[in-house]
């Protein structure tokens, strides 16, 4: 009776298991594999260097350019993603007509293909486009938003900024909705209006959805490639280059396997350390066990 | 108090008009004849010599409709495959005691912590040696687009939950009734998550349809283009002409708009929680 119930049981967890063995764990150990190997020699036998290509990364001012790329491109978005759209998202919250147009419109963004985000973009930061038509309206000089590597990643950021808010507003939103309404009552009662009220009663409230929203656009911001891949290339003079970007280049462009993987696990620590946060302290309830 | 309130209104029209401006101005630009000039100083926002002869074009150079249909059979699959596949999964994670339960658990948390940017090489490999690949057959490129998405740890750990909100009251009144675990499954607690399912099933698909990194890695036959891969490459053979690009980019918004607005309450109903991805 006991084997049969677990056999049961295997039974249902094994084609999700077969898939995640495929191209989940082989692909993972293989990656580790990989990192040992130098391919710069010779594609077809490469040389066991054990730890070499990750010294070979530490010392190369590209891949600490990628890395420092990777985390100013997150300190630009994060705070921004964290604040912005829970100040939307309190907006929305009240008790006001059209909220479902503008959950719908401010959405939108979300749903369509960040390829097409980026291209739309790209052509409101064309030298003559939209963007500069209004900086220069207001008294500037135009600004070379992909061509500049002083602004490149800043553009990148808005373009990541704007596909997202939509997203965590609405976390934010789900939020907001368990926040029992008698603690707003409470708070008038004390005298508490608007803006107080929300910095004593909704954003203590909402703290671990806060430090959730954190986590999650940083880790995401970690990954990001497809805004560079479609407008910029990592460019230009490698100002938009992101860990990312400069593994699929290693990997696909320049078929250094070894590199490339190193890369990657290096890339794996550091998210690694924002998704233990994550599982461990802010959603524990949804991973109980 | 009114006052207040009209200055929210005010706010979210203007945050409105900035997540609607990129894509309008795209449109704008579509509309716009050979005649007039796209550069024009100041913007030209309601095109002057109006015309649908650009998305005629597009649609004449580049198979976008071919496009459309595989983005939706990845998609559509994909979507299938992580119902069934984390469904499955997840019953025996809510509701049995078997050997290497924890280990199980901790196997699939562990997949939300390595990104998939981070194994992408590998997983090309492996593809390459299933031959899961375009160059094989169709059949072996839809595959290969599709296989390595066909299950995730938020699907799993969403019908989970769904799981563990049911009565255990239920699932006992069925045993005593004579059923076993698969009918238990399939005809009582299936029926039961569907409002987690439905979810699932709509988050996998705006998932799959906007996909753009792996599908650009093993995709070499442009027959078997999806959409966000075909377009790129749109804005990259026709980037001196950009009416085409936009006008190639609108046609592509226009699917998955209908999807949105038709399934907007799962949207906006504020029930993203489980949704959230890595």
């Amino acid at each position: 009776m006991d084997l049969k119930k677990n056999i049961g049981a295997y039974l249902f967890l094994l084609p999700a298991f077969a898939v995640l063995l495929v191209f989940f764990f082989i692909p993972f150990f293989h990656t580790i594999w990989l990192s040992f190997f130098s391919y710069s020699k010779n594609i077809y036998s490469p040389d066991f260097v054990f730890l070499n290509n990750y010294f070979e990364l530490i010392k190369s001012p590209l891949f600490l350019k990628t890395i420092i790329n990777t985390f100013y491109f997150l300190i630009l978005c994060v705070p921004f993603l964290v604040i912005f759209p829970l100040f939307l998202a309190i907006l929305i919250n009240q008790n006001i007509k059209c909220k479902n147009i503008y959950k719908i419109i401010i959405y939108l963004p979300v749903i369509i293909s960040i390829v097409v985000v980026a291209i739309a973009f790209k052509w409101l930061y064309a030298p003559n486009g939209l963007l500069n038509f209004f900086i220069e309206k207001i008294g500037y000089n135009s600004i070379g938003w992909l061509s500049d590597p002083k602004v490149s990643m800043v553009s990148v950021a808005i373009v990541t900024i704007f596909k997202g808010i939509g997203y965590y507003m609405m976390i934010y939103l789900s939020a907001l909705m368990s926040v029992p309404k008698e603690l707003y009552e409470a708070a008038e009662v004390d005298g508490a209006t608007g803006l107080k009220k929300h910095l004593l009663v909704t954003i203590p409230h909402i703290m671990p959805m806060i430090a959730l929203v954190s986590t999650i656009s940083s880790i995401s911001a970690l990954k990001v490639f497809v805004e560079i891949y479609v407008m910029t290339k990592g460019g230009p003079l490698d100002s938009t280059k992101t860990i990312v970007y400069y593994i699929y280049e290693k990997a696909f462009e320049n078929l250094d396997l070894g590199l490339a993987s190193a890369g990657a696990v290096i890339l794996l620590f550091i998210v690694m350390g924002f998704s233990i946060l994550n599982i461990f302290v802010f959603e524990k309830d949804k991973y109980k066990i | 108090m009114k006052i207040k309130n009209i200055i929210t209104h005010i706010i979210l029209i203007f945050i409105c008009i900035l997540s609607l401006v990129p894509f309008l101005w795209l449109l704008s630009t579509a509309l716009k004849g050979r005649c007039e000039n796209i550069f024009a100083y100041p913007p030209i926002f309601i095109p002057k010599d109006f015309t649908l002869n650009n998305f005629k074009e597009v649609l004449k150079l580049v198979p976008i409709v071919r496009y459309v249909i595989n983005s939706f059979i990845v998609a559509s699959s994909t979507v299938i495959l992580n119902v069934i596949l984390s469904a499955l999964a997840a019953y025996p994670l809510a509701r049995m005691e078997f050997k290497g339960k924890k280990i199980a658990f901790f196997a699939i948390l562990a997949t939300i912590m390595v990104p998939f940017q981070t194994i992408m090489l590998p997983v090309y490999i492996i593809t390459l040696k299933l031959h899961l690949i375009d160059n094989y057959s169709i059949l072996a490129g839809y595959l290969g687009l599709i296989m390595p998405f066909a299950v995730n740890a938020f699907g799993i750990f969403l019908l989970r939950q769904a799981f563990l909100t049911i009565p255990k009251e239920i699932e006992e009144s069925a045993i005593i009734d004579g059923c076993n675990s698969f009918q238990i499954f399939f005809k009582l607690l299936l029926p039961m998550i569907k409002p987690s399912v439905a979810l699932l099933a709509i988050f996998t698909f705006i998932g799959s349809w906007g996909e753009f990194l792996w599908p650009s890695i093993v995709l070499t036959n442009e027959k078997l283009f999806t959409l966000p891969v075909g377009i790129n490459n749109l804005s990259s053979a026709f980037s001196s002409d950009y009416r085409l690009v936009a006008a190639g980019s609108i046609i592509s918004i226009i699917p998955i708009m209908v999807f949105f607005l038709a399934l907007q309450k799962y949207f906006i109903s504020g029930s993203t929680e489980g949704a959230v991805k890595g």
